[in-house]
């Protein structure tokens, strides 16, 4: 596949209705060649459905998406061709042999018999399933499908993947090869879209996040910019050598402080790199013995939750 | 067009592969080819033995490719099964997203599958019906005439054709295999009286009318296979499930299709039924042309089987009966009551013809009401032959209330196709129960508004005046 598309992902107002029931509802997504976005959010919140779009099995009731450059209505074979999806329910054939199961799906791709062989043996090797090859894989354990399944997806070298769920299941080992296999697969010309409820995982491997509530995208943004706007500014913890009973210290106006302890402190600041020299120069000046000052981690959870509690404008309104 | 049928060929020998490693189809498979027609050759030897000892041999004769028959159709029974499972059940276990989601067409994917579902099966049945003939050659002596062998090769496969192409469109239209299974008597009963039929054919020794059913079973699976590839639908089989009847939503769908946009009965049957008079234009065309065959047929037929000259002696009828008016008013001409019997026969004729045409794609709805047309060219060629202008005929009998008639029956026929033909030709980005609803809706309209009311206007005719002016014409 050799197509390079600057926007491999565009979507624009992608809706989709099923008879009373809106399970996408404008949603507007831009993901280039190079990068992972992770689309969160909880179970039927849309993300099968706005991933079943994205590879032309359904069809938007609104909007429009273009998938590695091609049209999803109109040019649904090409969409197709140039997508390799890893479905939630992976759906393998128990009565075949991994092998077998990798080359069918590469005569329905169009590849010629030496490239599958080639990939046959490259991607059960890399997936750790070689020797279990000529097994059926009805015999296979939930994390050896789940390997096939994605072997499948990456079958044609496709330039749009769309992963729905890639490590579910899977022993902790088999799911940080499977990470480490992902994080191989991006490339310039390649964008890779992850349907997870693994928060870890998509704060690892995704450039953006996406989360999505009732077929609608209520946060968008890279994982550190849904922090900030989402959490607010970044907060930093400083610790101190000496119990600080009730010594008054003195912070710069535009710091907010948080949270205190008997010897730390925690504060908010906008913009740390030209507040924090000033404020570690001005508690030494205090004589406070600072002995750390680091920036409090913040998780992915928290970022989702609060905007998983947060209504949006929309259903502020119909609460309203 | 290879290069477009190899991935329907591949998805073909996957399949087949599949199911060869699935010991619950190879063993029926197995056991109705190589065993079954044992069993069929000892029934034959036994029963030929049996009857001939009582003289008659016209018996053993017709029980023998009777079996042959029967030892073609028991493998095929097996594609049947292959066949409901073929979308339901790849729905079901989730492998089908996968498929698609490929580059697959849906034609190539639905007759990948298609295919797959006959060719096991009717390999079996053909070694069946090998083994039976061996074996019925070495008991008996019996060699199978080439003709009657071609016939039973090519019923066979169009049986299999048939439950195949339309087990697919159940399979694609349900989620689950139990629905499938469910549905499945849609196809089971109408094969088992088509199988019942034949071998009425068969034993009656007519074989030359097999030709008849191998056409006819030709033409369905080909409206099947058509229908199957028009209501395919990637969203439907991943999605929609008909085990359960929303009549909330049918009602909902058939009420807005014939209440439409107007707000009175005026504007109803201006606007409502006058498009859906226009949505009629080829059924309409179409039944025309069909009405004018089956006169033509009655006229032809005439001709071959004349009917004797006293019956439509004129001269004959005048001597015979005086009293005639009487005699006709005891008929219930003349009257309301015989009035409203003639209606309401010719509402119940367009319910049959409804009833029919629906499970049929509106063909037999069609031919039933083909009928008083080829009855009357019958009647006007037969009348012709003994003198009687078949144009004095049809404007002394028929006329007055055809002028009603005629276009009720034309209209009822060309809605009674909508509905049938609904389901090979879907309209786009409606399902098969929405099409058919709609379908449905314009049946309703075109009843109330037009046929109901030209019938009863007919019978008023038909009473009242078409006698009296077929007696004035003819001099009574």
């Amino acid at each position: 596949m050799s197509i390079i598309v600057a926007d491999m992902i565009v979507t624009e107002d992608l809706s989709k209705q099923f008879d009373n029931f809106l399970a996408v509802d404008g949603v507007t997504l831009r993901v280039e060649a190079g990068e992972v976005l992770a689309l969160l959010g909880p179970n039927g919140a849309g993300k099968t459905t706005t991933v079943r779009i994205l590879t032309s099995v359904l069809l938007p009731t609104r909007g429009w998406a273009r998938v590695a450059g091609y049209d999803v209505v109109k040019q649904a074979p090409r969409v197709r061709a140039s997508v390799g999806v890893l479905t939630e329910q992976h759906g393998l054939y128990g009565r075949m042999h991994a092998d077998e199961y990798l080359d069918f799906f590469g005569q329905l791709y169009h590849l010629d018999t030496a490239t599958r062989q080639k990939q046959i043996d490259r991607l059960l090797d890399e997936f750790g399933l070689a020797d279990d090859r000529k097994r059926r894989i009805g015999e296979y354990s939930k994390g050896m499908r789940q390997k096939l399944a994605l072997a499948r997806a990456l079958f044609h070298n496709p330039p749009v993947l769309l992963l729905d769920e890639p490590t579910s299941a899977m022993d902790p080992e088999s799911a940080r090869l499977v990470r480490d296999s992902i994080r191989d697969l991006r490339s310039a010309h390649r964008a890779i879209v992850i349907c997870t409820h693994n928060l870890a995982e998509a704060e690892e491997l995704a450039d953006q996040i996406a989360i999505i509530r009732h077929g609608r995208i209520i946060a968008k943004g890279s994982p550190e910019g849904l922090k900030h706007s989402l959490l607010g500014p970044p907060i930093y913890e400083i610790r101190f050598g000496s119990l600080l009973n009730d010594h008054k210290y003195k912070l710069p106006p535009e710091v907010t402080v948080t949270d205190q302890g008997t010897d730390w402190l925690r504060y908010q600041v906008e913009h740390p790199e030209a507040v924090n020299p000033l404020i570690l120069r001005g508690l030494l000046d205090q004589d406070l013995p600072v002995v750390s000052l680091q920036e409090v981690p913040r998780s992915l959870e928290q970022v989702y939750l609060q905007a998983i509690s947060t209504p949006t404008s929309k259903e502020a309104l119909h609460a309203g | 067009m290879l290069d477009n049928l190899r991935p329907a060929l591949v998805v073909t020998y996957r399949e087949v592969r599949d199911q060869l490693r699935d010991w619950r189809i190879v063993l029926p498979v197995v056991v109705l080819t190589l065993f079954f027609p044992f069993l069929m050759n000892f029934t034959a030897s036994q029963l030929v033995g049996f009857v001939q000892r009582y003289g008659a041999n016209l018996l053993a004769d017709r029980m023998i490719p009777f079996l042959l028959m029967v030892v073609g159709f028991f493998p095929i029974t097996v594609s049947l099964v292959i066949a409901l499972e073929s979308f339901a059940g790849e729905s079901e276990r989730h492998s089908i997203e996968p498929l698609l989601s490929s580059p697959l067409t849906d034609w190539q994917l639905y007759l990948g599958k298609l295919i797959a579902s006959i060719v096991p099966p009717l390999t079996a049945s053909y070694l069946g019906i090998t083994v039976y003939l061996v074996g019925i050659y070495r008991n008996l002596g019996w060699a199978v005439p080439p003709v009657l062998l071609t016939q039973v090769i090519i019923l066979t496969a169009v049986h299999a054709l048939v439950m195949v192409s339309g087990a697919v469109v159940i399979s694609t239209q349900t989620t689950s295999v139990r629905a499938a299974n469910l549905l499945a008597s849609f196809i089971v009963i109408p094969v088992a009286l088509l199988i019942q039929g034949e071998s009425v054919l068969m034993f009656w020794g007519r074989y030359e009318l097999l030709w008849w059913a191998i056409g006819g079973q030709i033409v369905i699976a080909g409206l099947l296979i058509r229908t199957g590839i028009a209501h395919f639908n990637r969203e439907e089989l991943l999605g929609r499930e008909i085990d359960t009847l929303n009549f909330r939503w049918a009602w909902h769908v058939f009420i807005s299709a014939f209440v439409g946009q107007a707000h009175s009965i005026g504007e109803w049957y201006v606007k409502e039924v006058g498009q859906t008079l226009r949505r009629l234009t080829i059924p309409i065309v179409l039944m025309i042309l069909l009405l004018s065959i089956g006169m033509w047929i009655g006229a032809n037929q005439a001709t071959r089987f004349g009917l004797p000259a006293e019956v439509l002696n004129m001269d004959k009828l005048k001597e015979v009966d005086p009293t005639l008016i009487k005699g006709m008013e005891a008929l219930g001409f003349y009257s309301i009551s015989g009035m409203s019997t003639i209606w309401l026969h010719n509402l119940r004729a367009v319910a049959l013809a409804t009833l029919l045409g629906v499970f049929s794609f509106g063909v037999l709805g069609v031919i039933i009401l083909m009928a008083p047309l080829t009855l009357m060219g019958f009647i006007a060629e037969a009348a012709s032959s003994v003198g009687i202008s078949p144009l004095i005929f049809l404007i002394a009998f028929i006329m007055p209330h055809g002028l009603l008639e005629l276009p009720a029956i034309i209209l009822s026929g060309a809605a009674i196709l909508r509905v049938g033909a609904t389901l090979v030709t879907p309209a786009q980005g409606h399902t098969i129960g929405e099409d058919w609803l709609i379908a449905l809706a314009d049946w309703t309209k075109i009843m109330l508004a037009l046929v109901i009311p030209l019938f009863m206007g007919a019978a008023a005719l038909e009473v009242f005046i078409t006698p009296r002016t077929a007696m004035m014409i003819l001099g009574f």
